[in-house]
């Protein structure tokens, strides 16, 4: 290189520098949008950090993930696949930097939700719960977490993308796992992001990242990321609080999408409370759940957003005719297959770095002892008697029903003046009404569902004085369900189930303030419930008692039936059991 | 180590450059989010899922593709999806469609097929109307990836920016691509399974680019997410469409390139290529050559070259152009209905000039 080439080379050096200079001056005094809308940007970010929590298993070993925080006392969503790694005791680190202990609550293994508790604070602060779907294709979001859990401080990494799809539907690969109606979006979405919260562009809480599609460039962010909606989340957070694994529903029919265009039914079965609601084959099927279906996947992606046993309206077409029906729905499994360790179990979506052998079960540790009781189905036992004395504490508010369980004499009118008398007693049912009388024994002999058109009142009421005067003790199975929307268009309500023999009865409280709102009994799992909604608390003598019933079955019309006088005798001996709680 | 310095100053200036860009379409996106969306619907309304060959191994079958007129013109990645003699195509409205093979360029890895059924008025992009950006340039990528999308669901969506405008070299599997043109290479994972096809915009929803296939860079072999602007394409998807399509057979894959190798280096003179899949029929076999030492003959058809079918005299031009010197050479042929395998190396190419 001669000199003369290296002098100018220099002089082209000096040119650069000032103009590069004078460039970035410029740039910075262009315009103010752009500093706001980075300032916007850093605001929410700040805000959000401190709800997104980085999840480690007890021992550091093992797996690992993220999650974010939900309520003040420490709930905090993740996947399932993460927990499962973890296992049911795990360390949480907030971007605060410090480690917090924590539990398993209850999970979700079809949807891969799983929910734990973060201790030691009442006053964690949470993600705002968003809408997820107010999302379109094109919205800003957030994805935040602990990907390659490289976050020694706990400080979250920020992934900002667009959403690149909605309502999308994700096939199970293999195992039970799927993800139905979720969020696709182009945030970098990498092994260690697992359970972490993606934010739309408010801040608010729209979903939990937990799947990504890769192929040949390895399992690493390809574009293609997933987040279970927040709104199906939403729909299951009662049913997770309640320590229980639980279950995704079917209609108990299958569809398929034919040259038109609509989804007809190509199989139901018999059992189903769609096929008592009269679904057949080859009905069309117009909406579920408020939403128009135009596609098998429509379909499968409305229906996984809900758990087993919600009610919700179903609209089929048949020769031009519509008909609209509440439809209970059938669990998707049967129990052995979503109880981990137990038949397939499911595997992660095959993209934490953290996904090895889950840690051998460890010894319950003493601080954990007080909020961890492993039962078979459920993750967490303790999470469901905390429930459970939370709503049946406001039903003892009732009175001493412990002590009257002796003879029960209610009567009464319905509507039309019509006098009703039920007498009940630990061995039989009767009910005097419209001239006739029915009766029902508890002896053994064969559960009627009489009178007809009513699911079965007589073993309902026996029912009821069961539940009132022992909660559940008498019933083989009890248990806090989570919430539902009553009768599939009221408020979401807290629900208990109980079971005995072949009945199954869900009973049903406000979950602003635990009021007992009714109950449903069925008396075989093929049979129409018996649906009972109580009003207008009335005292009767030392007790308090619903004087308002409405009393119905199928979707039929219900009857009304005031309560005039109510006698619950003390039995011949209190079983001297507490009956609070177990 | 000035001129170093220089270069890597420069580099900085450029970096500059990208963020000024960036942040100014940032606000117009910010601004205009009405807009956008339903730009983004307009574009998803005008593209399609292409079903066709594959789902063998790593080959998937299925690609994207647009709409380039109201008759059901389809402009796509000529791949192995195309493979069959009639492809599914489904619509934004979900709507299910047969389409078959217009015309190819394997060279610009384009093709285009037609809807076959008649009187379609669908909604298509205007191809004459498209945009060129400059590095900096934020854009939208649209494509059938994963096949994520079924049915009607929209087309997926990713976000990114304009790295580079650059000429195309990369490689797919062994294979260097013949395209190497213009491209430009985006920051967004954009080429992935089934995305090639797929419309690059503008935010403002003008049309930039066709996204690729995937293919790795000739150098680092790292995935490269690049798209092939609208400008190289539209004028022979133009000709393909009309019908004064001139096959560029003449000049197939590396035939200009003396150093590529061609059927008569290795004694093989196949038959004339007059349609667009003419069948690679051999009609001599030079003497002393190295196809007469392998006992091809005259009649023998070629089927496969080192496992890739080749379904015509052009793709057996474009597979032996791909061959280096040294390589193992496997011809499949069919003779009488007998399927037979002849291997060979390949010889160092003879330059007669």
């Amino acid at each position: 290189m001669n000199s003369r080439t290296y002098r100018i080379k220099n002089l082209h050096l000096v040119a650069v520098v000032v103009w590069s200079g004078l460039f970035t001056n410029s740039l910075y005094a262009i315009d103010p949008a752009v500093v706001e809308a980075q300032q916007r940007r850093v605001a929410v970010v700040n805000e959000v950090s401190p709800t997104v929590v980085a999840i480690f298993s007890a021992s550091g070993e093992g797996g690992g993930g993220s999650g974010v925080l939900i309520s003040a006392d420490g709930y905090v969503l993740s996947n399932y696949h993460v927990t499962s790694g973890a296992g049911d005791f795990m360390k949480c680190g907030l971007n605060d930097g410090k480690l917090y202990d924590a539990v398993i609550v209850g999970i979700d293994p079809t949807g891969d939700v799983a929910l734990l508790k973060m201790l030691g604070r009442d006053d964690f602060p949470i993600a705002k719960i968003g809408d997820s779907d107010a999302l379109h294709a094109g919205d800003w979001v957030y994805a935040m977490g602990n990907p390659f859990l490289l976050a020694t401080d706990f400080k979250p990494t920020v992934t900002y993308g667009i959403v690149s799809g909605v309502h999308r539907y994700q096939y199970p690969a293999g195992t039970i796992l799927e993800y139905t109606d979720c969020i696709q979006t182009d945030s970098s979405i990498n092994p260690g992001n697992s359970g972490g919260p993606l934010f739309n562009d408010a801040g608010e809480l729209v979903g939990i990242n937990g799947r990504g599609s890769f192929e040949k460039r390895g399992r690493v962010n390809s574009g293609a990321g997933y987040a279970i909606s927040i709104n199906q989340i939403m729909n299951f957070l009662g049913h997770l609080k309640s320590g229980r694994i639980v279950d995704h529903a079917t209609l108990g029919a299958t569809v398929a999408s034919v040259s038109d265009g609509s989804v007809v039914v190509e199989s139901i079965l018999e059992e189903s409370a769609a096929y008592r609601r009269g679904l057949r084959e080859g009905d069309e099927i117009v909406s579920f759940a408020g939403r128009p279906i135009r596609s098998v996947n429509q379909y499968k992606n409305i229906l996984g957003i809900y758990p087993k046993g919600w009610k919700l309206p179903l609209e089929y077409r048949r020769n031009q005719e519509k008909e609209t029906v509440q439809v209970r729905l059938r669990g998707l499994h049967a129990q052995s297959e979503i109880i981990p360790g137990q038949k397939k179990k499911p595997q992660p979506p095959g993209k934490e770095g953290a996904q090895k052998k889950a840690p051998k079960e460890p010894e319950v540790p003493a601080e954990f002892a007080k909020i961890y009781e492993k039962k078979t189905g459920f993750a967490n036992y303790h999470f469901n008697q905390q429930e459970q004395n939370r709503i049946l504490g406001r039903l003892n508010q009732w009175g001493d029903y412990a002590s009257r369980n002796g003879l029960w004499k209610i009567s009464g009118k319905d509507q039309k003046g019509n006098p009703f008398k039920v007498e009940l007693s630990n061995e039989q049912a009767t009910l005097s009404y419209g001239g006739k009388v029915w009766k029902q024994s508890f002896d053994g002999s064969e559960l009627t569902t009489d009178p007809p058109n009513t699911g079965g009142l007589l073993v309902a009421l026996h029912h009821l004085r069961l539940f009132m005067t022992h909660h559940g003790f008498l019933f083989s199975e009890f248990m806090y369900l989570g919430t539902e929307p009553l009768d599939g268009l009221g408020n979401r309500v807290d629900v208990l189930t109980s079971e005995l023999t072949s009945v199954q009865s869900r009973w049903y409280f406000s979950d602003k303030d635990q009021t007992f709102l009714g109950f449903d009994t069925q008396v075989r799992p093929d049979t129409d419930e018996a649906e009972i909604r109580f009003s207008k608390l009335k005292e009767f003598g030392e007790l308090k008692f619903p004087s308002h019933w409405s009393v119905s079955s199928g979707g039929a019309n219900s009857v009304e039936w005031i309560i005039e006088s109510i006698q619950l005798s003390p039995g011949p001996k209190p079983t001297g059991k507490q009956v609070t709680s177990r | 180590m000035n001129w170093v310095f220089v270069h890597l100053l420069r580099k900085t200036l450029c970096c500059i450059i990208i963020a000024g860009g960036m942040s100014l379409s940032c606000v117009s996106t910010v601004a205009n989010a009405d807009d956008s969306q339903a730009a983004v619907r307009s574009i998803q309304s005008r593209m399609v899922k292409i079903f066709g060959a594959g789902g063998l191994r790593n080959l998937y079958s299925y690609s994207t593709g647009f709409l380039a007129s109201p008759d059901g013109h389809i402009v796509t990645v000529w791949s192995h999806v195309l493979d069959q003699d009639r492809v599914t195509v489904i619509l934004a409205n979900g709507r299910k469609e047969t389409a078959v093979v217009l015309g190819a360029e394997p060279q610009l890895d384009l093709a285009v097929l037609k809807i076959e059924r008649e009187g379609l008025q669908l909604p298509y992009f205007d191809l004459e109307n498209h945009a060129s950006a400059a590095p900096g340039t934020r854009v939208l990528a649209f494509s059938n990836m994963f096949k994520v999308a079924t049915g009607d669901e929209p087309l997926s969506i990713l976000h990114g920016v304009i790295a580079a405008k650059t000429k195309l070299t990369a490689r797919r599997g062994a294979y260097e691509v013949p395209y190497d043109g213009p491209v430009y290479i985006i920051d967004a994972i954009t080429n992935n399974p089934g995305a090639g096809g797929g419309l690059v915009t503008n935010t403002q929803g003008e049309l930039l680019a066709m996204i690729g296939k995937e293919l790795r860079n000739n150098e680092s072999n790292t995935w490269i997410n690049y798209a092939m602007p609208m400008s190289e394409l539209t004028p022979v998807i133009k000709q393909i469409m009309t019908g004064d399509y001139v096959s560029q057979e003449t000049k197939p894959d590396g035939e200009d390139n003396p150093l590529r190798y061609q059927p008569l280096d290795f004694g093989l003179l196949m038959i004339a290529d007059v349609v667009f899949r003419t069948p690679a029929f051999i009609e001599v076999v030079d003497a002393n050559s190295l196809a007469e030492e392998l006992g091809l003959k005259p009649g023998d058809l070629i089927l496969f070259v080192n496992d890739n079918l080749v379904q015509s005299c052009r793709e057996l031009r474009q597979e032996f152009g791909r061959l280096e010197a040294g390589d193992d050479l496997s011809l499949t042929i069919r003779r009488d209905d007998k399927l037979m395998t002849v291997d060979a190396i390949v010889p160092r190419k003879v330059n007669e000039n």
